[in-house]
């Protein structure tokens, strides 16, 4: 067996894709795992973008109000204005089906924290502990992993939507998708850092199985992913402003469908781009802290 | 492999070592000085301190909670001591720990590698951790593989592997980066007997082809006693005794010997005091047993005394002390009855499944 002298690579990122990879393979060679995944944005699309079709409140059936005959030109009309005044675009399916990309990357976000769980059970993070991998890029290497993972399901997302008829702004182009995805990566990847991090000690998959379930819901509805932010109660108003959610969605209907945001872009990036680095940051020092017992 | 090669590593090695060493410790691999570690008010590892020589196989024996795994996860920079410290291949675990994980190779006693990955990218995987070259990798994880006849299997899934192939893959996991000192955890917990055999003959092939220092810690008392140049004996966090397994056995007393004979067996006594200077006790008329260090040259001289003056021996028996007995004069139990903590009985109940699988 040859011993040779090699040039190892030292620097801060070594093993870092060696991570990420690791995850991914584990995901696109599981073909079960990768369908579902896959699957799993279209029949949310499917079932939930298209039953509630709030917009057909007003076309569905002609309303006919006894004592007043109103023309339906005229309910069309009023019903157009009322979505458009609502949700930014006339069309509540292309309301939905935008916020449907931030939901799906929020669900694959926070399952980054189970990998960690069962490595620690089996003992592979013991095993990758003893070798000179930086302890942060253990942590962001998996956080990059569950970020490329999202993506990938959002743009399934995405394309379905399109074949459904989702209406894009008149006048978009390449940028405003360079920018969409730049608020979903800014967004994922702070999510996956914040639940990495709740899992980094814990050797229960039951319980963070509870933790997800407890704020996957909460964290959507108290988001504008399906509701616009206006007609929500003034209590639920500050949560729903400190939601990362709520600005990766207010970027996206800003980009795509030309919606009227609630911040400005530039704010809503800076918000997402602090989000991420400070999340990133601590669970960066977190690992660590606390990987090395 | 072409010896020359061969000769390189351990130049390699030996070359490592004289550059980082004071002159006192070049001998040592390890050197361990007051090791503890505390968690809370109970001091799993208490006050430590052993040498592990270069190119040996240095045993560490002990029940489950003695401090053994504590002890190997502070040497592999898992665990940070809470006071002493100790040197791996010349670094100190507490200063220089990305020098010590640079030098050293691990095979945990869990099996860590990824099963959703076949076994060539698990090793590449963990080349990668290291940070080393992909083309360096590749051409020794082919090796590697040869080494521990995985080559076949290499592009299978982990997941169908059975128990043996999975601890081989893991030692080639273990030596990716040409480690000068290898930590092995339990290496044949749970495998068959053949298995187990075949997993030393790797381990002592890399002592003795590679130049390799091993620390191993084992259940089986016999594994440690046939394979182990030393041996430590651990419990309640202490180092009890340290030595050769021959020493060890010898500290009991040595070797029972059981002579049967066909005439005087005062004269047979006699003849034992005199030879050896050791008192015979009966075990009936014909018959007294006696404790010698080491039998094999002892009892030929005796046999020949004894003739000479015309004593036959009709039966005669050695039996040599075993390190279940060593283990059980030092820690006062046996190995096979004791408590485990419930994560540790789940992981090691994990382990055995998969052996066996």
């Amino acid at each position: 067996m040859m011993a040779q002298r090699v040039k190892v690579d030292n620097g801060p990122l070594h093993g870092l894709w060696a991570i990420t990879n690791r995850e991914l393979k584990k995901w696109y060679k599981n073909y079960v795992l990768l369908a579902m995944s896959l699957v799993q944005p279209i029949l949310w699309l499917g079932l939930f973008g298209k039953s509630m079709n709030l917009g057909s409140l007003f076309t569905a059936n002609a309303l006919n109000i006894p004592g007043l005959n109103i023309p339906k030109s005229v309910i069309d009309a009023f019903g157009a204005a009322v979505m458009k005044s609502t949700f930014g675009t006339s069309s509540y399916f292309s309301f939905l089906a935008v916020g449907m990309l931030a939901f799906i990357v929020l669900f694959t976000s926070m399952q980054s924290g189970m990998s960690i769980v069962w490595d620690r059970r089996l003992g592979f993070l013991s095993k990758i502990m003893t070798t000179s991998v930086p302890r942060g890029n253990i942590i962001v290497g998996k956080a990059l992993s569950s970020v490329l993972k999202s993506l990938a399901q959002a743009t399934i997302v995405l394309i379905i939507a399109t074949l459904l008829g989702l209406q894009y702004r008149s006048g978009v182009n390449v940028l405003d998708f360079v920018g969409m995805y730049v608020a979903l990566f800014l967004m994922s990847l702070g999510l996956s850092s914040i639940f990495l991090m709740l899992a980094l000690r814990s050797t229960s998959w039951e319980s963070q199985m509870a933790i997800m379930n407890l704020l996957n819901m909460p964290l959507l509805f108290a988001s504008n992913a399906f509701y616009p932010v206006s007609l929500m109660p003034g209590w639920l108003k500050p949560v729903v402003e400190v939601n990362p959610i709520s600005y990766a969605n207010d970027i996206d209907r800003q980009l795509l469908l030309g919606s009227t945001g609630m911040n400005s872009l530039a704010f809503d990036f800076a918000f997402l781009a602090g989000f991420a680095v400070v999340f990133t940051a601590i669970s960066m020092y977190m690992s660590w802290k606390y990987l090395t017992k | 492999m072409p010896k020359g090669s061969i000769s390189s590593w351990v130049s390699k090695v030996t070359e490592e070592v004289q550059e980082k060493k004071g002159e006192s410790e070049r001998d040592y691999a390890i050197v361990a000085e007051n090791l503890t570690k505390a968690f809370g008010s109970f001091v799993a590892v208490d006050h430590i301190s052993f040498k592990v020589r270069r190119n040996e196989i240095f045993g560490f024996l002990g029940p489950n909670g003695a401090g053994k795994s504590t002890t190997i996860n502070m040497l592999t920079t898992l665990l940070k001591p809470t006071e002493g410290t100790a040197k791996v291949n010349g670094f100190d675990i507490v200063k220089e720990p990305a020098k010590v994980r640079q030098s050293i190779g691990v095979v945990p006693q869990e099996y860590t590698a990824d099963e959703d990955l076949t076994g060539w990218e698990n090793v590449l995987m963990v080349g990668d951790l290291y940070g080393l070259p992909r083309s360096f990798t590749k051409q020794r994880a082919k090796e590697l593989l040869e080494m521990v006849e995985l080559t076949a299997a290499a592009n299978k899934k982990v997941e169908n592997y059975s128990g043996g192939m999975r601890r081989r893959l893991e030692i080639a996991m273990g030596l990716i980066n040409q480690p000068s000192v290898l930590f092995l955890d339990e290496p044949t917990l749970g495998l068959d007997v053949q298995t187990r055999a075949a997993i030393w003959s790797y381990i002592n092939k890399l002592r003795e082809e590679y130049g390799m220092t091993i620390m191993v810690t084992t259940h089986y008392l016999e594994e440690a006693d046939a394979y182990c140049d030393r041996i430590a004996i651990i419990d309640h966090g202490k180092i009890l005794k340290i030595g050769t397994p021959r020493e060890l056995k010898e500290g009991l007393g040595g070797d029972v010997v059981t002579l049967t004979v066909s005439g005087s067996v005062d004269v047979a006594k006699k003849a034992i005091a005199e030879l050896l200077a050791i008192e015979a006790d009966d075990v009936d008329p014909t018959t007294i047993r006696f404790k010698v260090a080491d039998a094999s040259t002892a009892v030929p001289k005796l046999l020949e005394v004894l003739s000479g003056r015309g004593i036959k021996i009709s039966r005669l028996s050695i039996t040599e002390p075993t390190m279940d007995e060593v283990y059980m004069e030092y820690t006062g139990r046996s190995l096979r009855d004791e408590e485990v903590s419930s994560e540790e009985a789940f992981k090691q109940r994990a382990t055995i499944r998969r052996a066996r699988s």
